[in-house]
């Protein structure tokens, strides 16, 4: 038996009214855990892509995608391997600064590759893109000065290479 | 006629006419009127229902008995959300319906109109796909889709909302030659490789059991299955759907397995090294306990829908595909593995058959001479006879007609298998006349499911649909007293139902066009049917009265000691009440 762990599924699905309803739809009747759902544009216009993070066993993740394929405004699934593919979370979070922790906050933000994109008197507010593991990381090292605030995205994802999702 | 323009309304009726559409049930309101002017003339006869249940029922049993798409239509609104449950019901049992809805003007959906409810939302979880139509233009593509969508693959019901200024805009008329959907691809043909895997687990098991499912009737795989089951000589099961797929005549056939199914049935399953299962998806009522069910089995999986492989129990082997075409192919398959070595099955039918005789179907008449409903139900199957269509409600009395009546054809035995519908019967039996009218349809149907629907007999009466309707009347939600009788030590918690007092069944069949004729004698039994029978211009209803405590027990067989009937409990998969 397979034990649970996550798994990114990249769903192409026709760009069409009711398709995101009837996808969560159905997450919610069969009862499977979505941990992050991603929706947005492809490179043609009549289609699509979201990403979809479901926490899952092997022989559950099987039936989701089965179940996922029966929906007819599903074109396709390919569940992505974090090592053949990129995968990326937008975070945006604001952490409360003082005139002393201002400079190690702003440290922090250049060791992670992160961006600061607004700054107050009390607060900075930083940018950062990542896998799910640097965005934690950033965040278990933010946490100290006082997170005031956190709006993080779902996670994308694209395969390396050239093989795409929607020529398969 | 390209450059002609035309109502949406009547692009709609076109689509249906040119869909193959002979029939439809349905009730008009605001929203769908503009439909209901092109309806007037066409030759799609339109049958006026009572309810808009009774209407996807009715298309239901139409599409059952005939293997065509049934098609409802409802106003938005109520009409729409009345559609639900038939909606619910057809999708799982896999019965192609369409339904039509109208919906309010594309201006006003959203704004919580008068008779507005978001169909397309509601029904998204109990249809296999559904359209919201505000453009004339996509009126008959969507048609054409929808009966696409329906009709092949597993079926299933579709839902197409068109609203109300969809219809009375004008639009070219586009009927689609050939229907295209990126993301909609059944796989007909199974896999080659899977079909040789499955050949060599049939010649290496010393006891399979054909598992059949419902998937037989919509496929027309009867004539297939028979060839199959005669060249593996392996004995065979068939659910609650698939009653009549495989003859109960036939000397292999054990009868119905699950909860209420033959201790030969059950007990083959769970002694069996092989499951060969074809177009059946291990549905709690027949497994039990997954964990207890067929415990030392191998399993073949044959199935049109890949989501139902491994779904509750792992497959050996899967094969994807029609299942007429599925077992077309592993016919010569079995037949190549069977020249090299063919498995002795005596030593199997010799304990199969030790079941059979041991634990045969069986009941007692009460002893206080009331009358049992399981010879009422036995006596109307053998006067009917094998050729008659026989659709049932849901209880008691759906499982003593599947027990009891024997099935020798497809499409004969119509039930709301998956859904448990109770008020299924007499709607659906109508729409079985409609699309068999030389067969003898019997409703068998319980006093408290006929309680629920029985409004479609005016319908019936008006528009010379002779349907027979039995009522099995013992006063009471019978199987849910069997429950309380069995679990709830024998609390009667509001199943009964005073139906021997009021309604008067006669009477009431009486006021609304049918003949009402009532039974509660044996001895009256085989006449009573008999005058059901010879009535065959206007529907018929026979309330017969019957014993309120008889049970659906697979082991009352007479003679059996109460050994052999614990024997026998052990063999079966645990049914655990906290589950079910």
């Amino acid at each position: 038996m397979t034990t649970r762990q996550k798994h990114t599924l990249s769903v192409l699905v026709e760009n069409s009214p009711g398709v995101l309803a009837r996808v969560s739809s159905l997450f919610s009747r069969r009862a499977y855990n979505i941990d992050s759902l991603a929706v947005g544009p492809t490179e043609n216009p009549d289609y699509s892509r979201m990403t979809i993070v479901i926490d899952v066993e092997g022989h559950a993740l099987e039936q989701v995608v089965q179940q996922l394929d029966k929906l007819v405004n599903v074109i396709s699934i390919t569940e992505l391997d974090p090592i053949v593919s990129v995968q990326r979370e937008l975070l945006l979070v604001k952490v409360a600064t003082t005139a002393t922790t201002r400079s190690q906050v702003l440290e922090t933000v250049q060791l992670f590759r992160a961006k600061v994109v607004d700054v107050a008197q009390d607060a900075v507010t930083i940018e950062a893109t990542g896998n799910a593991e640097k965005i934690q990381a950033l965040l278990s090292v933010l946490e100290p000065y006082g997170i005031k605030e956190l709006v993080q995205s779902g996670l994308v994802a694209i395969s390396r290479g050239l093989k795409t999702g929607s020529n398969q | 006629m390209s450059n002609q323009q035309i109502t949406g309304a009547s692009a709609l009726v076109k689509a249906l006419e040119l869909s193959g559409v002979d029939v439809m049930f349905g009730i008009p309101g605001g929203a769908i009127l503009p439909a209901y002017d092109p309806i007037f003339d066409s030759p799609i006869r339109h049958i006026l229902v009572r309810h808009e249940q009774g209407a996807g029922h009715a298309a239901t049993g139409y599409a059952q008995a005939t293997g065509k798409v049934g098609v409802c239509i409802a106003t938005s609104g109520p009409g729409a959300t009345n559609l639900v449950t038939p909606l619910a019901d057809a999708q799982m049992d896999s019965v192609p319906i369409v339904a039509i809805t109208g919906q309010v003007s594309s201006g006003a959906i959203g704004t919580d109109a008068f008779q507005e409810a978001d169909i397309r939302g509601i029904t998204m979880p109990v249809t296999k796909h559904s359209f919201l139509v505000t453009d004339p233009a996509d009126i008959a593509g969507a048609v054409a889709q929808a009966f696409h969508i329906a009709s092949t693959g597993r079926p299933g019901a579709v839902l197409v909302d068109i609203a109300k200024d969809a219809l009375q805009k004008m639009t070219d008329f586009n009927y689609p030659k050939d229907i295209k959907l990126a993301g909609y691809h059944p796989v007909m043909v199974p896999d080659e490789g899977a079909v040789r895997d499955a050949a060599r687990l049939i010649a290496e098991s010393k006891s399979p059991v054909l598992y059949v499912g419902g998937g037989v009737i919509r496929s027309e795989a009867h004539k297939e299955l028979m060839k199959l089951a005669e060249l593996t000589g392996a004995p065979v099961v068939t659910t609650l759907m698939a009653r009549g797929g495989f003859p109960d005549s036939h000397p292999q056939h054990l009868g119905m397995p699950g909860m209420h199914g033959t201790v030969a049935a059950v007990t083959a399953l769970q002694k069996s090294d092989l499951l060969i299962t074809l177009g059946a998806r291990f549905d709690d009522r027949v497994t039990g306990k997954l964990s207890t069910f067929a415990p030392s089995a191998k399993v073949i999986h044959a199935d049109i829908d890949p989501a139902e492989i491994g779904k509750n129990r792992r497959a050996d082997v899967a094969l994807v595909g029609d299942l007429k075409i599925t077992i077309d192919a592993l016919i010569p398959a079995v037949k190549h593995e069977f020249k090299k070595s063919q498995p002795d099955l005596t030593e199997w039918w010799t304990l199969v058959n030790s079941y059979r005789s041991k634990f045969p179907l069986g009941y007692d008449h009460p002893a206080d001479g009331s009358l049992s409903p399981q010879y009422v139900i036995e006596r109307l199957g053998k006067i009917a006879g094998p050729d008659a269509i026989y659709v049932a409600g849901v209880g008691q009395h759906q499982m003593w007609a599947s027990q009891f009546v024997n099935y020798e054809n497809p499409r004969t035995w119509l039930n709301s298998g998956g859904l448990g519908t109770m008020g299924y019967a007499v709607p659906a039996a109508m729409g079985a006349k409609v699309g068999a009218p030389d067969k003898t349809v019997w409703a068998i149907d319980g006093d408290g499911c006929f309680q629920m629907t029985n409004q479609e007999l005016v319908t019936c009466a008006l528009n010379n649909i002779p349907i027979k309707v039995a009522i099995i009347n013992n006063e009471s939600l019978g199987m849910v007293r069997q429950w309380q009788t069995l679990f709830y030590n024998e609390r009667y918690s509001n199943t009964e139902l005073h139906s021997k007092r009021i309604p008067d069944f006669t009477k009431l069949a009486d006021a609304m066009g049918c003949v009402g004729l009532r039974c509660d004698s044996k001895d009256d039994v085989d006449k009573t049917i008999a005058q059901a029978m010879e009535i065959n211009d206007q529907p018929v209803v026979v309330d017969f009265s019957v014993f309120r405590d008889a049970m659906v027990w697979p082991m009352v067989a007479a003679g059996a000691s109460n050994d052999d009937i614990v024997v026998a409990r052990s063999m079966a998969p645990i049914w655990d009440s906290q589950e079910l």
